[in-house]
């Protein structure tokens, strides 16, 4: 059930009459049996895995809390009997208690997502291992499930066991809040990844009609519907074009395609992301933001912390923290230390962790070593931007550029130029093409091209680009309106007749211009394949 | 309180003509080349009833013509066909026109056997969209709709044209609010000939067993015809091309025996019937011209005298009021088509830009 589909437009509608009427104690009840209907629908063998992730997690996180409850209470029985050493040794042994179930847990649901998601990828790579030994041997694929979301509830799932491990909040006692969490539909295919102790409060509680957070919300989607099906899903025809023909749209065209992949990827998942927290508010929940005007970035590094948000603070506190921390990088801080010295011992780590950050994200976007390299190229280009950080200062000092809005301007192009260039890893089919590509983008690009015909046989019409650098204009707009504050709070300002005309024309341009029904080929949100 | 009963009220009215404004200036108008979809809205302008209804596809509306059975046997006739039409169309429009009037002969035109599915959604739309709301309406949609269509976007049709905005022409604008009439009870007219040269060769068919669906309909339109005491008509209209195989004639023929039903193939009958597909066709020999539709016709016509014993009402003077207008129609269409011919070489309305 997609969220563009008439059918998810009908469950939803189901959905938000039935959560206000019925009484206010059941609504987290309501909302735990649609988001498995939702789910449900969208494939019922995939109910399997996401039972199965939410069940292995709640008995080892309740495990994991009994022992932490266990200690605190033994260690306050005892407290006169015990000394400081059989105090640490007991502790030691709960927290390894503690450590093999977490580890049971990471393992069976990491282990479900990699079989799931990794394996053929795996084959595909021994396949090419064995042939370039010589072997004749092929390993044949498997034809595996990929259950919707499951990149995303096993993410969400797993930061809340390390969370009870490490003792940031107790487990959920009630399985059914736990599911909800885990399953809740408007954010289960594409993010945002919650952490428990953001969402409990606001995913459990009652809430009562509030007509302007409903208002707030139902604008909220529509603007989410409006960049979807007006924008990602009008250009993908260009797109598709592009790239699957780079023999014939070559040169100037790879750019065309580059802006174009960017524009659609940003107003798919944005939009995507602006239904699902649009859905919440209507509910009245509160969903962490994903995005803060990622375009407007100034560098790579600045755009990460607004893109895909919640994306970038559960690798850096899961992945990041524990791997620059562990033994192991200990002991290669104090082996750089030693070798290469105080400035190398302090950065070195850190870059790898970063490294292993980073693959892990291009990995987690999907199993190619397309996206390998998009992360890995992501974490050096960061890298090298950080140790570049000395020579920015001084070219700023020296040129008093740091201020001027034209170089901000600049940046803000730079950056979205090489975000969008490092996305193209998404787009070709393999890394050699994808390089070769971005060559003959420098190397053959003529402004002529534009003009040859092959522009007009994007699969686009005239008013379908019309529609395209108008739609990008309001997008454009909203951002540069929205540094200042919300635009729903500066719209809700207006008096009632302006603001039900932009409303109203909205929701006519969506209806009317949007890509979507017989004749269009309506397509998934692109984070929903992850 | 008032006041703001009065805001709803206006912003209900504001936002419901406005959608009702786009979703009439949005919708396809066939008004000009292509007339196909207009033609099952109009049988609801029909203010007398009918002793023969015909149902079917272009083999019917385009090959039988209603006037000729008025004007040479007094039979009051409509067709209710449209392109492609699947037969549970047939059989849909069929139990709907039922609640309308109760003819005394009904004749299917089988083509459509040799469908099983649903097929386009464009022909879709020319015979659904001219249907007003009912049970068999809804029932017709479910039968119909292919994988890509959605229930809803029937209901609302601004769903599925809204994307007609970027090739809206003058004629939605003109036919805005009001459609002029294109057939002659459902007949469409051609006076043309482009006369029939050759064809594709016949293809070999792994299978020419029609399909359960397809039987099923058949035998619902049996059932239908047979409880509300109908004569029910098979035929296979004169149309040389597409091919219509010997192994479905043998299976028309056989189950028309089965059922006691009479077939006809109008194919044996080039003889009895003078078509001629040098001169009787419009589109070489896929459909008649006005000269053909007139002979099949007229053959048609003195089976149903003589078989049926059908009443000639042109002596009835309300009757001969309502065909008067419409035989006047008939004759302003096929003269201003002729003079197009004889000025142009070809129809204005029906040439390709």
């Amino acid at each position: 059930m997609l969220f563009t589909s008439y059918e998810f437009i009908a469950f939803l509608i189901c959905v938000i009459i039935l959560y206000y009427v019925l009484p206010s104690r059941y609504q987290w009840k309501l909302l735990l049996a649609a988001s498995y209907v939702f789910y449900f629908v969208s494939g019922w063998k995939n109910c399997f895995f996401i039972l199965l992730t939410t069940g292995s997690t709640y008995f080892l996180a309740r495990r994991i809390d009994g022992l932490h409850r266990e200690q605190a209470a033994y260690i306050k029985e005892h407290k006169k009997e015990l000394s400081k050493e059989e105090r640490k040794r007991y502790k030691e042994k709960i927290k390894s208690r503690q450590w093999r179930l977490l580890l049971t847990g990471l393992f069976l649901n990491f282990g479900v997502l990699a079989v799931l998601k990794y394996s053929n990828f795996a084959i595909a790579n021994l396949n090419f291992g064995l042939s370039l030994l010589g072997s004749q041997r092929q390993i044949g694929f498997l034809s595996l499930l990929l259950p919707l979301g499951i990149s995303f509830y096993t993410f969400i799932t797993m930061g809340y066991l390390i969370d009870v491990y490490r003792g940031k909040y107790p487990a959920e006692p009630c399985i059914g809040k736990l599911a909800l969490f885990v399953s809740f539909f408007p954010q289960l295919i594409q993010g945002p990844i919650s952490r428990f102790d953001q969402m409990k409060e606001t995913l459990f509680s009652e809430h009562s009609f509030d007509s302007r957070e409903v208002s707030f919300g139902l604008e909220r989607i529509l603007w989410g519907f409006f960049k979807k099906l007006v924008i990602a899903d009008r250009i993908l025809t260009g797109v598709t074009t592009i790239i699957q023909q780079p023999e014939t749209y070559n040169g100037i065209y790879v750019f065309v395609g580059m802006m174009f992949y960017a524009l659609q990827l940003y107003a798919d998942f944005t939009g995507g992301i602006d239904i699902t927290i649009g859905i919440a508010q209507t509910l009245g929940i509160k969903v962490q933001e994903n995005f803060i005007r990622p375009y407007f970035s100034k560098n790579i590094a600045e755009y990460w912390r607004r893109w895909h948000i919640t994306l970038g603070t559960w690798f850096t506190e899961y992945i990041f923290y524990p791997v620059s921390v562990c033994q192991p990088m200990l002991r290669f801080s104090r082996f750089c230390r030693k070798h290469l010295g105080d400035y190398a011992g302090k950065r070195m780590p850190v870059y790898v962790a970063s490294l292993a950050v980073w693959f892990t994200t291009g990995i987690w976007h999907g199993a190619s070593w397309n996206f390998v390299v998009w992360g890995l190229l992501n974490g050096i280009i960061i890298i090298l931007s950080q140790e570049c950080e000395p020579l920015y200062a001084r070219f700023h000092a020296r040129f008093h550029v740091a201020q001027k809005r034209w170089y901000a301007g600049f940046q803000v192009i730079r950056t979205v130029l090489l975000m969008s260039s490092l996305r193209m890893l998404d787009c070709y089919r393999d890394v050699p093409l994808t390089f070769r590509m971005f060559g003959d983008m420098f190397l053959h690009s003529r402004v002529s091209q534009l003009f040859d015909g092959r522009f007009m046989s994007l699969g686009l019409t005239v008013s379908d680009y019309i529609v395209l650098i108008v739609g990008t204009l309001i997008l454009l707009g909203a951002s540069l309106a929205g540094r200042s504050g919300s635009l729903r709070e500066k719209l809700a300002s207006k008096p009632a007749p302006v603001r039900y005309a932009l409303l109203y024309s909205l929701f006519l341009c969506t209806l009317l211009i949007g890509a979507y029904g017989v004749g269009y080929d309506s397509s998934q949100f692109i984070y929903n394949q992850f | 309180m008032r006041r703001r009963i009065m805001v709803w009220l206006c912003l209900t009215a504001i936002i419901g003509g406005s959608l009702a404004f786009l979703s009439s200036l949005l919708k396809p108008k066939y008004m000009g080349r292509i007339i196909e979809g207009a033609l099952i809205g109009e049988y609801y302008e029909e203010t007398t009833e009918h002793d023969v209804i015909f149902i079917g596809d272009c083999e019917v509306y385009e090959n039988f013509s209603p006037i000729t059975l008025w004007e040479e046997y007094g039979i009051t006739s409509y067709i209710r066909g449209s392109a492609q039409q699947l037969i549970w169309q047939s059989y849909y429009l069929l139990e709907e026109t039922l609640k309308y009037e109760k003819p005394r002969v009904v004749i299917f035109n089988v083509l459509s056997m040799k469908y099983d599915k649903p097929q386009k959604e464009a022909y879709n739309r020319m015979t659904l969209d001219g249907m007003k709301w009912s049970l068999s309406k809804v029932k017709d949609i479910q039968a119909s709709m292919t994988e890509d269509e959605n229930f809803i976007e029937y209901v609302i049709p601004l769903l599925r044209y809204h994307s007609r905005w970027s090739e809206l022409t003058k004629e939605d604008w003109k036919y805005l609010f009001h459609k002029d009439k294109v057939s002659h009870n459902g007949y469409y007219m051609r006076v043309d000939v482009k006369p029939a040269g050759t064809f594709p060769k016949e293809k070999k068919l792994g299978n020419y067993q029609f399909g359960d669906n397809a039987y099923e309909y058949l035998d619902k339109i049996t059932k239908l015809c047979k409880d509300n005491d109908i004569q029910l008509i098979l035929i296979k209209a004169p149309s040389v091309y597409p091919s219509w195989y010997e192994q479905w004639d043998q299976q028309m023929a056989e189950y028309a025996r089965k059922n006691q039903i009479r077939y006809i193939n109008f194919l044996d009958l080039q003889e009895e019937t003078g078509i001629d597909f040098q001169t009787d066709t419009y589109d070489g020999g896929l459909h008649l011209n006005l000269s053909g539709a007139k002979k099949a016709s007229e053959y048609l016509g003195k089976l149903l005298k003589e078989a049926y014993q059908l009443p000639d009402h042109r002596e009835d003077e309300r009757l001969a009021q309502v065909w008067k207008e419409k035989t006047d129609f008939y004759y302003q269409m096929k003269a201003e088509q002729e003079e197009d011919l004889q000025k142009y070489g070809y129809i204005r309305k029906f040439h390709e830009e």
